[in-house]
């Protein structure tokens, strides 16, 4: 040990010199084996370096070698190995050296762990592409064929990966022996491998001609869809769309269809799942045809099968199901053979089965036109809409707009109304959040009118709302319908109501009409800002809480660019000041901070022409001003007052920068 | 016969699994049945089962098998069994509540009449039985209403129609340990499919349910020789994939229960099959994140495989040490707990190969923030065959443990555990003082030899960024210069 460690004094120290030769390469070995997990692993992680200062040759006949037979460490070093050597043909000479790094790789892709092996697959798929033809049949082919016929299940698993990146490119002869070796695989004994062997299924019958996908694909395909374990046969139906892509009409109907019938009313419910849940893409691959004779009537029992998760899949996919059936004869088939099974779906006994329908079946609204909504889908968004899960409610509320461009709102306004205040009263906090965030779509869609008489005191019933998230989303909301509604608006309606909000006894209200006020200023312009918000402000910097306090010399700040010079001259410079002497330290603080800031403003103010670089016109100075104090920002949380200083410092930290 | 199944116990169960005497009909084995206390239904639950019936036949009830005459019993008996191949809508609680009687007091029929009525199993009914128990065992396990079930913390899902199946698994349990029982017959129809759907069921989420799997397994295992092997690389399979692709399987413990008792009878000198059972399957086991709800199956089953062959520890303690808990102190504990069961155990020829390694881990857990984890890599030292190691062995386990024993002793936030740290660092001086008191000594030293180490450490890969990037640099001035000496050379030619 003495010995290594004083081995290593010389060359550190001589490293700065730049003369590569004296790195030994002991000493870099050294840093691969050192006794602590987190120092070894920061050393594989910079092996490039490593390699980089041995040099090409020494990188291939001493590290390569070293990391090939230390392949026994932790998890999380060999991945981080695994990785690395992906990356590594530059560094053992390019191209033409990059079997070199097939070694290591081996055995990596041996290991247990599946992460790291996938990890080594991946990288040998990478490597692979830059071997030469003749060097991918020297040295990448044998390897594959190692792995392929290797003892524990871990090789042969890793094995299933490679042959398509190998395929394309061998001689005929060596093509059909690793068809055979594939072949051999999808007939393992463990499950594992069969397992991994159908998931590459796919994607080996592409790259294979178009004889062999008949000739061998497809019978594999066949069994292993119809393999003991569900695991492996749920497998085969994912296989089944790269299949159906490859082959014609004819070929489908004799080849792959009788399998994939089978499949979608397999006795486990996991490979009926898979079939629900890749219907899109099967319905894709095997055309219009057989999708209307053998897909629909799959998909209307997938639509009632006895488990719940199952026709939750189902349910997910009738929108994309409807989308990309032939646009003749589309109606008719949706009205007769898909809606009689959505209407069950809407009453279905599994709320997850309800909440998945309730995601898509608006967008049903701009397939069937307007007259079929409104006679056939608004019933069930009607009855979606009082359901007893919030979430099949939100899901409906939040996909209104594809409704309204069909048929309007109004027909759904009188039920939306309850829906939305039941939600908005809603015991958990995540599902008044999630209302909150589709008020400015529902204000856009139902109008200023509607909204005053219905929403508003929702709206403003959210801003003494107990949980702070659901201020904060509050206080964005209004914002965002300022924006929609105008100044004028927002004058009538919210601003007095806010400004209220600031004689409340309770601290947190108080603070809310500042974060209020932080956000609404930019939407509501100078005029409002200076007349009927600042007055509170500067009222409330005599608060006897501090929060309250530094709160004020933040929204100071914040609003300071919307203010003109007397305004800040007269009146927030004094309030500054005064709140700079304060007994509290975080207020001092951010007093401070407001008033250097306001201190540059009025600077630029009184001597525009000494800044040529920035723009010295007010409007375009105020949105460069602006921009970082936008709404999402608006940081400030209640009671870590260091925190929240740090987060504001760490904010502010470009403005100096900037001036 | 390569391996012989114990007489007695296993592990968690004080009365015996073995081929005890068919059980009084109200006790069912002597597995124990602990798991049964939370057996409360919380909602009834989908059963992928029942669908494939659809048109449900009316069921009449049939004479009683004991008023019949002995040579009319045996027809009736099939008769019986396939009325008994009929299910039942069970979330339906009141669907065709007649039916559901008459099946369930058949079924009750059958077990007491293969319980105790001698000459009932003659050949012929064999192919009847395990239909009928196909027919209402074999089922694909509805989906977990709780995707992210915890074994620990919630409640399981129970199977609604438990009421059939207790007494189908009962039925079949009994027709097993029957004295007329011939598995020579019933191979043909208990076979390597048969078994392995029996295996799917003990991802069940119904403690009862994998509680009768276990027994009914164990009795398989033990009467059908041919299927013994085939069993082993099922549970092999089941266990690599729960630990590498799913980590979810609720039936892990019982099968370690089970497995552990036939390493107990396994023959010597130990088979590489089984060598490997231990290295590849046991010991990763470890890593698995439920670990709690096995670790004391998993942990008899590797103590047992020490036992058989000493010569193992070195392979196990070092797989042990590769998975060790790094943020889990929950697992830590239960890592710590095994190892003292396994130094318990240990031959002295093995200690001294594993001593330094897992003495530097012990030490790592004493300086854990967490003090239960402290307390229990303490707790070694309380173990006086494990103190009897370490002073054979003071002047490597010593220098190990010293310098972290040392630092933590100045600086651990529990008293606890810096009084018992504390009456370590006695016993060692107690153990050897010389040693000791070198050790102190040099511990400043170390301390700072580390440091330097650190120092040097960082120099170097600053020398090496800095190599980098001036490799860097030359690369891509390189053919620029090149360049531009081939416009000189060009240039001075013209």
């Amino acid at each position: 040990m003495a010995g290594a460690a004083g081995s290593v004094s010389g060359p550190g120290a001589a490293g700065g010199d730049g003369d590569d030769s004296l790195y030994p390469i002991a000493v870099l070995i050294d840093e691969l084996r050192n006794e602590d997990v987190q120092l070894r692993l920061n050393s594989i992680k910079k092996l490039s370096t490593i390699a980089l200062a041995l040099g090409v040759e020494r990188t291939r006949t001493e590290l390569l070698p070293f990391l090939t037979d230390t392949i026994y460490d932790e998890d999380e070093v060999l991945l981080a190995l695994a990785e690395q050597l992906g990356n590594f043909t530059g560094f053992v000479g390019g191209p033409d050296f990059a079997h070199c790094l097939l070694p290591p790789l081996e055995s990596l892709a041996t290991v247990e762990e599946t992460v790291v092996r996938d990890k080594a697959v991946e990288s040998l798929r990478h490597i692979s592409q830059e071997h030469t033809p003749v060097a991918l049949e020297a040295h990448f082919v044998p390897l594959v064929k190692r792995l392929a016929s290797g003892d524990w299940f871990t090789s042969r698993t890793s094995a299933c990966g490679l042959f398509s990146v190998c395929y394309p490119r061998a001689s005929n002869a060596i093509k059909a022996e690793i068809r055979q070796h594939f072949r051999s695989l999808c007939s393992d004994d463990t499950p594992m491998v069969r397992r991994a062997a159908a998931s590459k299924l796919g994607e080996f019958a592409k790259v294979l001609e178009l004889e062999s996908v008949k000739s061998e694909i497809v019978p594999l395909f066949t069994n292993l869809a119809s393999d003991e374990q569900d695991s492996v046969r749920l497998l085969a139906v994912e296989a089944c769309v790269s299949i159906a892509q490859i082959l014609t009409q004819d070929d489908l109907e004799t080849l792959v269809m009788p399998t994939l019938r089978q499949a979608a009313e397999d006795k486990s419910w996991r490979v009926r799942y898979m079939v629900a849940d890749k219907f899109s893409e099967l319905q894709k691959a095997v055309g219009p045809k057989i999708t209307l004779s053998d897909l629909i009537p799959a998909f209307q029992n997938l639509l009632k099968d006895c488990e719940a998760e199952v026709r939750a899949a189902a349910a997910h996919k009738v929108k994309e199901l409807c989308e990309n059936l032939p646009i003749e004869g589309r109606e008719t088939i949706i009205m007769n053979q898909i809606l009689p099974y959505i209407k069950e779906l809407v009453s279905d006994t599994n709320q997850h089965v309800k909440s998945a329908l309730a995601s898509v079946i608006m967008g049903l609204s701009t397939i069937l036109g307007k007259e079929n909504t409104v006679e056939h889908l608004l019933p069930l968004f009607l009855a979606q809409l009082k359901d007893e899960c919030p979430e099949v409610r939100l899901n409906i509320i939040s996909n209104l707009d594809c409704v309204n461009e069909v048929i309007g709102i109004c027909q759904l306004s009188q039920s939306l109304l309850p829906a939305i205040v039941e939600l908005a009263e809603d015991a958990k906090w995540r599902v008044r959040l999630a209302i909150i965030e589709y008020m400015p779509l529902l204000a856009g869609q139902l109008g200023v009118e509607f909204f005053d008489e219905k929403l508003n005191s929702l709206c403003m019933a959210w801003l003494v709302d107990h949980v702070y998230a659901i201020r904060e989303a509050a206080t964005n909301n209004l914002m965002k319908l300022v924006q929609k509604f105008g100044t004028e608006w927002a004058q009538n309606t919210i601003v007095p109501k806010v400004l209220v909000m600031a004689n409340d006894p309770n601290y947190l209200h108080r603070m809310t009409t500042l974060f209020c006020i932080n956000a609404l200023s930019e939407a509501c312009g100078q005029e409002i800002t200076t007349k009927q918000m600042l007055p509170i402000v500067l009222k409330m910097a005599g608060d006897q809480v501090a929060n309250v306090r530094f709160n004020v010399a933040k929204s100071l700040q914040k609003i300071g660019p919307i203010l003109d010079t007397d305004a800040l001259q007269g009146e927030v410079k004094p309030v500054l000041q005064k709140l700079g002497q304060d007994d509290d330290m975080d207020v001092k603080y951010f007093a401070q901070e407001a008033i250097s800031v306001v201190a540059q403003r009025l600077r630029k103010l009184d001597f525009p022409d000494k800044d040529s670089e920035e723009p010295s016109t007010p409007g375009a100075d105020k949105s460069c001003f602006l921009r970082p104090t936008g709404p999402g920002e608006c940081a400030g949380k209640f009671l870590p007052r260091m925190i929240s200083r740090q987060k504001e410092t760490e904010r502010l930290g470009w403005l100096p920068r900037r001036q | 016969m390569e391996t012989k199944l114990p007489p007695a116990s296993t592990p968690t169960s004080p009365s015996s699994p073995g081929l005890s005497p068919v059980p009084p009909p109200d006790k069912v084995d002597g597995f124990s049945r602990r798991s049964l206390r939370r057996a409360r239904p919380r909602r009834s639950h989908s059963s992928s089962q029942f669908r494939y019936q659809s048109n449900q036949q009316e069921l009449t009830p049939l004479p009683l098998l004991k008023d019949v005459p002995a040579s009319e019993l045996h027809e009736l008996l099939s008769r019986k069994l396939a009325q008994c191949g009929v299910l039942f809508d069970f979330l339906d609680c009141v669907a065709d509540l007649k039916g559901k009687e008459v099946k369930r007091a058949a079924l009750n029929e059958l077990v007491e009449c293969v319980g105790s009525t001698r000459g009932v199993l003659i050949e012929p009914v064999y192919p009847d039985i395990i239909r009928m128990i196909s027919v209402n065992i074999f089922r694909t396990l509805p989906p977990s209403e709780n995707p992210e079930f915890d074994p620990e913390e919630d409640e399981p899902n129970l199977e609604p129609s438990w009421p059939h199946l207790q007494l189908v698994y009962e039925f079949f349990l009994r027709f097993l340990e029957s004295p007329d029982f011939q598995p020579s017959v019933a191979k043909r129809y208990v076979d390597q499919k048969f078994v392995l759907m029996l295996l799917e069921l003990f991802d069940s989420e119904d403690p009862r349910e994998r509680e009768y799997l276990k027994t009914i397994l164990h009795r398989v295992y033990g009467k059908f020789l041919g299927l013994r092997a085939y069993i082993r690389k099922q549970c092999n399979h089941i266990f690599l994939r729960f630990i590498y692709e799913l980590e979810h399987f609720n039936g892990v413990a019982e099968l370690l229960e089970i497995l552990g008792s036939i390493i107990n009878g396994f023959a010597l000198p130990l088979k590489t099959e089984h060598k490997q059972f231990l290295v590849r399957v046991l010991i990763p086991l470890h890593s698995v994140k439920s670990l709690s709800v096995f670790h004391a199956q998993l942990a008899y089953c590797v103590v047992q495989f020490l036992e058989k062959d000493a010569t193992l520890t070195e392979h196990v303690i070092r797989g042990l040490l590769k998975y060790w808990p790094k943020t889990c102190t929950q697992k830590e504990v239960m890592f710590l707990g095994e190892m003292e069961e396994i130094l318990d155990v240990i031959e002295p020829s093995q200690f001294v190969k594993i001593q330094e390694p897992l003495f530097k881990q012990v030490a790592r857990c004493v300086s854990s923030p967490h003090f239960q984890v402290a307390e229990r890599a303490l707790y070694f030292w309380n173990n006086e065959y494990i103190l009897s190691l370490i002073e054979d062995n003071c002047h490597t386990v010593l220098p190990a443990v010293f310098g972290t024993l040392y630092q933590v002793s100045k600086e651990h936030w529990n008293q606890t555990i810096v009084s018992l740290i504390y009456n370590v660092l006695k016993t060692f001086m107690e153990m050897n003082g010389k040693l000791f008191d070198e050790l102190t000594a040099s511990y400043k030293l170390e301390k700072q030899q580390e440091q330097q180490k650190a120092q040097e450490r960082q120099e170097l890969w600053q020398g090496l960024e800095e190599l980098r990037l001036r490799r860097l640099q030359g690369a891509k001035e390189a053919p620029l210069q090149r360049l531009t000496a081939q416009v000189a050379t060009t240039g001075g030619q013209s």
